[in-house]
C-alpha cells in the first residue's frame, strides 16, 4: 500500500476510474438481461460480470493487487472453505436416506404366478 | 496500558493486528454469505419452477449504482487520511454513511411495496431466501453505518491523539464496506435478473 502522497494522488484517480467501469459493468447486466437470453446463457453471462466486478473491488479497493503474504493466506483458507459449501448442495444428490429401497422378487414365485 | 501493533505492523507478519483481524472476520463473512448462496442454488436447482420478474430491476440497479459510489468514497475517504487531509476524509466517511442510508430507504421501499401486497418470507420459497439474503445484508449496512457514524462523530477524536491509528480504523471499515459492496453485486443479478 502507498503512503507517499503523490501516489495516493494517483491511487484517487484510479479509484474513480474503476468506479465509473463497475458502473459500466452494472449498466452492461442490466441490459443483457433487457434480451432475453436462455437461462443458462443468461446466468452464465450474469456471473461472469459479476466475478468481474467483483474482482475489481478487491483488487483496486480493498488493495488486494499488492497485500502481503498472511492476507492471501487467509484468503485461501476462505477460498477452500467457500468451495466446500459450494460443494455441499451435491452431498443431498448422494444422499439415498428415505428413498424407498425396490427388491427384486424372487424368480421362483415370479415363474409361479405365470 | 498501550495495545502493540494497532498502528507498526508485527514482525512477524508484516502487519497491524487490526488489519489481520478484519480480513479474519471478513473469511467468517464469506462463509456466512457462501452458505445462504448455497442453500439458494440448492433451492433452485430442486424447484420445478422459479418465479421470474417479481422485483423492481430498477430499484435493485439504483441500489447498486448507490453501493458502488460509497465504496469509492469510502476509499477515497481513507486516501485522503493519508494525505493528512482529516476534514475532507471524515467528509467522504459521512458521504459514505449518507449513500449507505439512501440504500436502505430504497430498500424499505421495495419491502413495504411486497408487504402491502401480502407477500412477506412466508408467501413463496423464492421471496423466503430474497428476505433472508437481502436482510442479512440490510443488517450489515446498518451495522456499518453505526460505525461509519462513531468514526465520523466521537470516534473522530482519536486524529488528534493519533492520527495513524484513525487512518487505519478508516480503512478497516473501508474493507468490510467492500465486502458489503461485492456480496451485493453478486445478490443483485442473482435475485432480480435471473
Amino acid at each position: 500500500m502507498h503512503s507517499d502522497p503523490a501516489e495516493i494522488k494517483k491511487s484517487i484517480r484510479t479509484y474513480g476510474i474503476v468506479g465509473g467501469l463497475l458502473l459500466v459493468f452494472t449498466v452492461i447486466t442490466v441490459a443483457v438481461n433487457q434480451v432475453h437470453l436462455a437461462v443458462p446463457m443468461a446466468i452464465t453471462v450474469a456471473l461472469i460480470i459479476a466475478t468481474m466486478k467483483g474482482s475489481m473491488v478487491a483488487a483496486v479497493f480493498m488493495h488486494l493487487s499488492h497485500e502481503r503474504m498472511w492476507i492471501y493466506g487467509a484468503l485461501v483458507l476462505t477460498v477452500i472453505g467457500f468451495i466446500i459449501l459450494m460443494t455441499v448442495p451435491s452431498f443431498t444428490n448422494m444422499d439415498h436416506i428415505g428413498t424407498p429401497i425396490r427388491v427384486a422378487a424372487p424368480a421362483a414365485e415370479h415363474g409361479a404366478v405365470h | 496500558m498501550e495495545i502493540p501493533y494497532t498502528v507498526e505492523p508485527r514482525p512477524d507478519s508484516g502487519l497491524a493486528n487490526g488489519k489481520l483481524g478484519i480480513w479474519l472476520f471478513l473469511a467468517s463473512e464469506v462463509m456466512l454469505f457462501g452458505a445462504l448462496f448455497s442453500t439458494y442454488i440448492l433451492l433452485r436447482v430442486g424447484a420445478v419452477e422459479w418465479p421470474h420478474g417479481e422485483l423492481s430491476v430498477k430499484l435493485g440497479a439504483i441500489n447498486t449504482v448507490i453501493l458502488i459510489l460509497s465504496s469509492v468514497t469510502m476509499v477515497v475517504a481513507w486516501a485522503q487520511l493519508k494525505m493528512n487531509n482529516f476534514s475532507k476524509g471524515r467528509m467522504y466517511v459521512i458521504i459514505t454513511a449518507v449513500l449507505a442510508l439512501v440504500f436502505l430507504v430504497n430498500k424499505y421501499f421495495e419491502y413495504a411495496d411486497h408487504f402491502s401486497r401480502g407477500e412477506g418470507p412466508w408467501h413463496s420459497t423464492f421471496l423466503a431466501i430474497y428476505f433472508t439474503l437481502t436482510g442479512l445484508h440490510g443488517l450489515h449496512i446498518l451495522g456499518g453505518i453505526a460505525v461509519m457514524a462513531y468514526l465520523a462523530g466521537p470516534g473522530a477524536r482519536l486524529w488528534k491523539r493519533n492520527p495513524d491509528q484513525y487512518t487505519n480504523r478508516v480503512e478497516y471499515t473501508g474493507l468490510y464496506w467492500h465486502f458489503v459492496d461485492l456480496v451485493w453485486i453478486f445478490l443483485f443479478p442473482v435475485l432480480y435478473l435471473l
